[in-house]
C-alpha cells in the first residue's frame, strides 16, 4: 500500500492565554487536542465542523502558521515541525493554500500578473519571460483572460479575485492545496463557478485538496473522505458516502440535520429537534468527550473517561462511547467499572 | 376584499447618487406570515428593509414609492416620526448580533430600553419584562444572564438577546436581515425555531432576508426573489421550490449543491457575474446572463401572476418556458 502524502498524527496546538493567576497554572486554549487523519495523492480530504472546532487552525500548523504543540505532521514522510526556515519554503513548493477572503489575500498594488508572478520570482523559477508565460498559461488554467494581466484586484470581482489567488497557489505546482473556506465568501451563483473549477484542476493535475468548510452541503459535493471535528478533535471519518449514509457519532447526526436543505417539503417533515446548548468554553473542557455537555445519548462515565477513535468498518473511524459498545458490544464504560 | 396586509410596499425605488439600486420593488406581507427577501449581493434586498426602517443615508435616498403599515402610511422619510415606531411596530435585528449590542450596557437593560424609550414601562417593571422575554426565547437562567455584557455571552445567545429585544414591545412587523448567516448551523437551527415559534405565538409579521435557499426553505411562507434591485419572481415557497418561472430562480436553485444529488460532478453555473449598478442593462436586467433572452428582453418585463397561479408572479417575458431550463 502506498503511503500516505500527508499524515497527521496526534497534532495538538495549545495557544496560552494572556491571563493567567500569577503562581496558578497558565491556562491554555486547546484549539486543537489531538487530531489523526491521513490524505492520499489526488484525492480530497473534507475537514469539517462549527467554529472553535479547530479546522482553520489545523490547517495553519501543516502550513507552519501555528506552532505545533505535540504530535506530527508528515509530508511525504518528513516531518514538517522539525523543519528549518530553508526547509520549510521548499516545503511551500508542494503545499499551497487558498484562503476565505480573496481581497484581504491579494496586495491591492500589485497587478494580478504580478501576484500570480510573485511565487515564481521568490523561487527563482525561470527568467522574467519565462514568468510572463507560465502566469499566461496559468491565467488559461483559471478561467481568466490573458487581457486581465494588468488589471488591479479592486478592479475584479469577487469571483475573478479567486481565481486568481488560485492560480498564485498552482503557480509552483503544487502536490497538496489547503482550502480554507476557499468558497465560502462567494455567492451562490460563483461558489458553483469556483467549485467547477477546483474539481476540473483536480482531475487534469492530479492534486491534493485538504478542504476545510463549515458547509456541509459543499463538503459533500467535493470530498472524497470527510473528517468531523469537534472541539479540537475528530469525533467522527469515513468516506463521504458512508458518512451521509450510515453516520454513527451523535454529533454528526446534529451537524446534518441542522443543515437546512433547500427543499421545502423535506425541511417541513424534518422530526428531529435541533441540538440544544453552546459549544463549551475551550479554555475549560470536559475531562471526558468533549461532547457530553450537549449529547443526548450521554451515559454514566462519557464525562471523565476520553473516547479514543476505532474502526467500525473499512475508513469508518468513530470516537463515541456508546456507539462503539452498541457496535463491538463494548467500550471504555465498561472496563471502567 | 383580502384581510388587511401588515406591510405593504408599492413601487419602491431606491437610488445611490445618480443610479438607480432599487427600482419599483412591490410586495406585502399578511398578518403573522414569514417573507423571504433572497437574492446575491448587490440585489438591493437589504436597501429595501433599511428604506421601510426608515434607515437610509448618506447618498443613498429613497426616490420613490410608499410603505403603507396596517393600512396607515408610513412617512420614511422623516426620522423623528420612524423613531417612534422603531422598536415599537416596526423592529429589526442583523446579521451581527454581537456588533449589533451595547458592549458596555447589561443585556437586561438592553432588552428592556425600547420599553423605558417609548415611556411605555417603568424602570422596574421593563427589567422584569426584559427577564421573562429572554426566558421566553430560551436563555437558561435569565435573572443571571440578564445582569451579563454581550461579551460573557456567545453569538447563538447574543442573537437571542437581540430577537428579545426586538420583540419585547410586540411590533407588528420584524425585519430580520441574515439573522443566521453568523452563526453556526446547529446554532441556526436553534434561531429559526425560534422565530417560528414566536410567529405562531404572537403573530408577530416576519420579513427575513437572506441569500441562503435552504434557510427559505425551512423558514418562510412565501418568498420574493431579487435581482438587480427589482422583484424577478414572487410565490408561495412550494411553487417557488417546486416550479420556478424566472429563468434566474430556476438556474440558482440549479447552482446550490444538493445534499441527495450526484457528487464530484460539474454543477451548473450561471455564466457572467452581477453587472456593476452603473452597467445595469436597459430592459430586463437578467438579459445579459439569460439563456432564454431574446429582443423582447430590451423592454422591461413587468412583475404579472403567471398562468394557473393567482399568488404566483414572474417578471419574465418567457416565464412559460422556464421549467425547460437547465
Amino acid at each position: 500500500m502506498n503511503e500516505p502524502l500527508l499524515s497527521v498524527k496526534g497534532l495538538k496546538v495549545h495557544f496560552p492565554v494572556a491571563t493567567g493567576t500569577l503562581f496558578g497554572e497558565r491556562p491554555v486554549v486547546r484549539a486543537v487536542d489531538g487530531v489523526d487523519f491521513t490524505l492520499n495523492a489526488g484525492e480530497t480530504l473534507g475537514i469539517v465542523g462549527e467554529s472553535g472546532c479547530g479546522k482553520s487552525t489545523t490547517g495553519n500548523a501543516i502550513l507552519g502558521l501555528a506552532p505545533v504543540t505535540e504530535g506530527e505532521i508528515l509530508f511525504d514522510g518528513r516531518n514538517v515541525a522539525a523543519m528549518t526556515g530553508r526547509e520549510r519554503q521548499a516545503l511551500w513548493r508542494d503545499l499551497q493554500v487558498v484562503f476565505q477572503d480573496p481581497v484581504s489575500a491579494l496586495n491591492p498594488k500589485l497587478t494580478i500578473g504580478q501576484s500570480i508572478a510573485e511565487p515564481l520570482a521568490i523561487h527563482g523559477v525561470g527568467n522574467r519571460a519565462d514568468r510572463r508565460k507560465r502566469v499566461d498559461e496559468l491565467m488559461a488554467l483559471v478561467g481568466l483572460q490573458t487581457g486581465q494581466h494588468d488589471r488591479y484586484p479592486n478592479e475584479l470581482s469577487g469571483g475573478q479575485r479567486q481565481r486568481v489567488v488560485i492560480a498564485r497557489a498552482l503557480a509552483l505546482e503544487p502536490r497538496v492545496v489547503i482550502c480554507d473556506e476557499a468558497v465560502s465568501a462567494l455567492d451562490v451563483s460563483i461558489q458553483s463557478q469556483v467549485l467547477n473549477l477546483l474539481l476540473r484542476l483536480q482531475r487534469d493535475l492530479g492534486l491534493s485538496y485538504l478542504f476545510i468548510s463549515h458547509d456541509l452541503s459543499v463538503i459533500r459535493h467535493i470530498a472524497d473522505r470527510i473528517a468531523v471535528l469537534y472541539l479540537g478533535t475528530v469525533v467522527e471519518e469515513a468516506p463521504t458516502d458512508t458518512l451521509f449514509a450510515h453516520r454513527l457519532h451523535p454529533y454528526t447526526e446534529a451537524l446534518l440535520s441542522a443543515v437546512p436543505i433547500p427543499d421545502p417539503l423535506a425541511e417541513r417533515n424534518k422530526t428531529s429537534r435541533p441540538l440544544q446548548g453552546d459549544v463549551p468554553n475551550p479554555m475549560d473542557m470536559p475531562k471526558g468527550c468533549p461532547f457530553v455537555t450537549r449529547c443526548p445519548l450521554r451515559q454514566v462515565g462519557c464525562e471523565t473517561i476520553r473516547p479514543i477513535a476505532v474502526e467500525v468498518s473499512p475508513g469508518h473511524r468513530l470516537a463515541c462511547h456508546v456507539r462503539e459498545r452498541e457496535i463491538t458490544g463494548t467500550s471504555a464504560l465498561d472496563t471502567a467499572r | 376584499m383580502a384581510d388587511m396586509q401588515t406591510l405593504e410596499v408599492r413601487d419602491l425605488d431606491i437610488g445611490v447618487g445618480p443610479h438607480s439600486v432599487v427600482d419599483g420593488v412591490d410586495f406585502s406581507i399578511g398578518r403573522g406570515e414569514i417573507v423571504a427577501l433572497v437574492g446575491e449581493s448587490g440585489s438591493g434586498k437589504s436597501l429595501t428593509a433599511l428604506a421601510i426602517m426608515g434607515l437610509l443615508s448618506g447618498s443613498v435616498r429613497q426616490t420613490g414609492g410608499t410603505a403603507t403599515l396596517d393600512g396607515d402610511l408610513l412617512d420614511l422619510g422623516n426620522d423623528a416620526a420612524m423613531q417612534k415606531l422603531r422598536g415599537t411596530s416596526l423592529s429589526m435585528i442583523f446579521q451581527e448580533p454581537v456588533a449589533s449590542l451595547n458592549p458596555l450596557l447589561s443585556v437586561g437593560a438592553q432588552v428592556a430600553e425600547s420599553l423605558i424609550v417609548h415611556g411605555r414601562a417603568t424602570r422596574r417593571d421593563a427589567w422584569t419584562r426584559a427577564v421573562e422575554m429572554l426566558r421566553d426565547v430560551g436563555i437558561p437562567a435569565p435573572e443571571q444572564r440578564a445582569r451579563q455584557l454581550p461579551s460573557e455571552l456567545s453569538g447563538g445567545m447574543c442573537q437571542r438577546v437581540m430577537i428579545a429585544s426586538a420583540l419585547i414591545a410586540k411590533p407588528r412587523l420584524l425585519i430580520a436581515d441574515e439573522p443566521t448567516t453568523a452563526l453556526d448551523v446547529t446554532i441556526q437551527a436553534q434561531i429559526l425555531e425560534l422565530m417560528r415559534r414566536l410567529r405562531d405565538e404572537t403573530e408577530t409579521s416576519v420579513l427575513i432576508i437572506t441569500h441562503d435557499m435552504g434557510v427559505v426553505a425551512s423558514i418562510a411562507d412565501r418568498v420574493c426573489v431579487m435581482y438587480g434591485g427589482g422583484i424577478v419572481e414572487q410565490a408561495e415557497v412550494h411553487d417557488l421550490f417546486a416550479a420556478p418561472r424566472h429563468p434566474y430562480t430556476k438556474l440558482l436553485l440549479a447552482t446550490i449543491p444538493r445534499m441527495d444529488g450526484p457528487r464530484k460532478t460539474e454543477l451548473f453555473s450561471i455564466s457572467g457575474t452581477v453587472p456593476d449598478l452603473s452597467a445595469w442593462p436597459e430592459g430586463c436586467r437578467f438579459r445579459t446572463r439569460c439563456p432564454l433572452a431574446s429582443d423582447q428582453c430590451t423592454t422591461r418585463p413587468p412583475l404579472e401572476p403567471v398562468a394557473g397561479g393567482d399568488a404566483h408572479a414572474s417578471a419574465c417575458w418567457h416565464s412559460d418556458k422556464v421549467e425547460h431550463l437547465a
